[in-house]
């Protein structure tokens, strides 16, 4: 060990003295650290592949299984209304229509009342409240969506049909597009029920980027229009809502693209029909919950590969909305920073 | 005195429709606010109060000890709740240690490079993607090949909806961390692997957690991609080869049954779940919410 005592001078600072079995060690040392570090990246980046990977992994799944039905029914698969395993003659038009429908009547009623619930948020409500009020509305999307379904079958759906629809469709009896509109016994359940509970499980989605968004505004231009004598609401409607309008959108695609997949809420109550009917108040079905039904009891490869099929129709619809919303979102970061 | 007070009360009537016209839409619309924001939270209080009034007279020990009854017999949801277990542990254990390197690579490797932007926009798109979609992918890539529903298949698919849930919270957090930390590490020679591991976890450490709990809430409720991949199992089975129970799949048949003691185990196991999944959820954002209010 002393006779090996040397300077190593490119290694160590003058006053210092290092052992070359120091210096060996220490250069192994250093081999490792750049080893595991060389590693560690390696890992990192493959696992940011891996979620690349994942998308596309679905997207080719998708299409392999929903080869034989789109090559069996071509393009008619979109146009179609039958849906019949017996015969093994499969269209997606119901479903299709019976997502979009309910998608958007929980959009009607969730992007108002957020809206609302996010300028009280930001505007109206005392700085104690603010925050538990905001996670109270945001609990509301933790709760699990087969919980939504449970109690929309046993509770909500009773409910509707015995004070809701009879009342709607008296109404309306005489209105002219009314009156197809709610139409109809009141079956309780139905596309009306699964909008509305979609309403309710979108609303804090759309609640909590709104608020978001609204706090970004800077407090200058709020100033700026109370200075000059505007009401709470004017600032709100006047400044707040053109200046966060990209945000605002995006957040609304966002909840659009939760309402258009969801599934287990949507399957209790929405009377699996494959009708396509212009009367709300009628049981129908959507993508969602035709898989969620009938998958597991799908003989033939034909009837599986249809409800493939309809998976695939349900993310490329789900992808270009949560697409753009990103998008949107994006642009607007990129904006404020 | 009385002359000015007269000539102001004279435009403010002249302007007083106007206004007052102003004044009552502000009202409206405040009121209208308030209006929503309690229709909110009174959705809130209806489920959780529904919830609580029909899953709690079924909550008692049995539920915990005995498997799930044939129908029109009474019995628990052991071999359920077991199940769920199994397949979220395993699932965050398979979904979270590539979450996190992913989101590792995205704040700290490639925070500007174009790889990161894809990937950032694809993980979010994952975020929001339709989950039974994730079920009939992994159908596709494990079941119909193994030819059998499997616990392992279930547990794939709940971690194929961790991945971008982790992800996204590790990106966050790491990015929340000052760059001078990052800077003191590297200037005493540490390589940034080193750097990572020993500094940038540990400064993000309670956000990365809350990632986890959050991921873990959100799939601990998770039906829609267990119903053709774990599929169900009325017995106590253990074997991941195998159909495997799991409490909301469990809820999903007993809640849509016809038998009355199906249904309250139905309801029993909701009122399971949502404590759980809240009380995950509450615990999550109690770990954040300091560095939040600051």
């Amino acid at each position: 060990m002393a006779a090996g005592e040397r300077d190593v001078s490119e290694v160590v600072l003058k006053d210092t003295r290092v052992t070359a079995s120091e210096a060996a060690s220490r250069s192994a040392v250093l081999k490792r650290l750049r080893l595991t570090d060389t590693i560690f990246h390696g890992l990192t980046r493959t696992a940011a592949l891996t979620v690349l990977a994942l998308l596309s992994g679905v997207i080719i799944a998708l299409v392999i299984g929903a080869a034989p039905a789109l090559g069996t029914f071509g393009f008619s698969f979109f146009f179609d209304e039958s849906w019949n395993p017996v015969t093994e003659k499969f269209g997606a038009l119901a479903p299709i229509y019976g997502t979009l429908v309910t998608s958007a009547i929980a959009m009607l009623i969730a992007v108002p009342v957020g809206l609302m619930i996010a300028f009280f948020l930001t505007e109206l409500c005392p700085k104690v409240l603010r925050r538990p009020i905001g996670i109270a509305i945001e609990l509301l999307a933790g709760i699990p969506s087969i919980i939504y379904g449970i109690w929309g079958l046993f509770v909500f759906a009773p409910f509707v049909q015995q004070y809701f629809q009879p009342f709607m469709i008296d109404t309306f009896a005489n209105v002219p597009i009314l009156s197809t509109l709610f139409a109809g016994p009141p079956y309780g359940i139905g596309m009306f029920t699964a909008g509305l509970i979609l309403a309710i499980m979108v609303l804090p989605f759309v609640t909590s980027i709104s608020r978001d968004v609204f706090d970004a505004v800077p407090p200058v231009l709020k100033e700026a229009a109370y200075g000059v004598g505007c009401t709470t609401w004017e600032v709100f409607r006047y400044v707040v809502l053109p200046f966060t309008r990209v945000g605002v959108i995006g957040g609304f695609m966002l909840g659009l693209g939760r309402a258009l997949g969801e599934t287990m809420a949507v399957t209790f109550v929405i009377g699996n029909a494959h009708h396509v009917s212009a009367s709300l108040f009628a049981p129908g079905t959507t993508i969602s919950a035709s898989i969620a039904n009938e998958f597991t009891e799908a003989v033939g490869d034909l009837y599986t590969s249809s409800l493939i099929a309809l998976g695939l129709i349900l993310f490329f619809i789900t992808f270009c909305v949560l697409a753009m919303a990103r998008y949107m979102l994006m642009r607007l970061q990129k904006q404020a920073g | 005195m009385t002359d000015s007070s007269t000539n102001s009360s004279g435009v403010a009537s002249a302007n007083s429709p106007l206004y007052a016209g102003r004044r009552r839409r502000n009202a409206i619309a405040k009121g209208l606010a308030l209006a929503a924001t309690l229709f909110g939270l009174g959705w809130l209080v209806l489920i959780l109060g529904i919830l609580i009034y029909k899953g709690i007279g079924g909550l008692s020990l049995s539920v915990f000890t005995e498997m799930t009854p044939p129908p029109g017999a009474a019995g628990g949801l052991l071999n359920a709740i077991a199940g769920s277990l199994i397949i979220t542990i395993l699932a965050v254990a398979i979904g979270t240690p590539i979450g996190i390197l992913a989101g590792t690579y995205l704040a700290e490797y490639g925070r500007h490079d174009k790889l990161s932007t894809v990937v950032r926009f694809i993980n979010d798109i994952l975020l929001s993607a339709p989950s039974i979609v994730i079920g009939l992918f992994i159908y596709e890539i494990m079941v119909a090949p193994m030819g059998h529903f499997s616990g392992w298949a279930g547990a794939v698919a709940l971690a194929v909806i961790v991945i971008p849930v982790v992800v996204r919270t590790t990106e966050d957090m790491l990015t929340l961390v000052p760059d001078t930390l990052r800077e003191a590490a590297a200037s005493i020679g540490l390589p940034r692997a080193h750097m990572i591991v020993r500094i940038a976890y540990r400064a993000a450490q309670a956000g990365i957690v809350t990632g986890i709990l959050l991921a873990v809430a959100r799939i601990s409720g998770e039906t829609a991609p267990l119903l053709f991949t774990a599929l169900n199992n009325q017995f106590w089975s253990m074997n991941m080869n195998a159909p495997m129970p799991s409490l909301p799949v469990v809820i999903f048949q007993f809640a849509l049954s016809p038998y009355e003691e199906w249904q309250k185990l139905a309801w029993t196991g909701a009122l399971l779940i949502t404590v759980t999944v809240l009380a995950l959820s509450i615990l999550a954002r109690s770990l954040t919410s300091p560095r939040k209010s600051s």
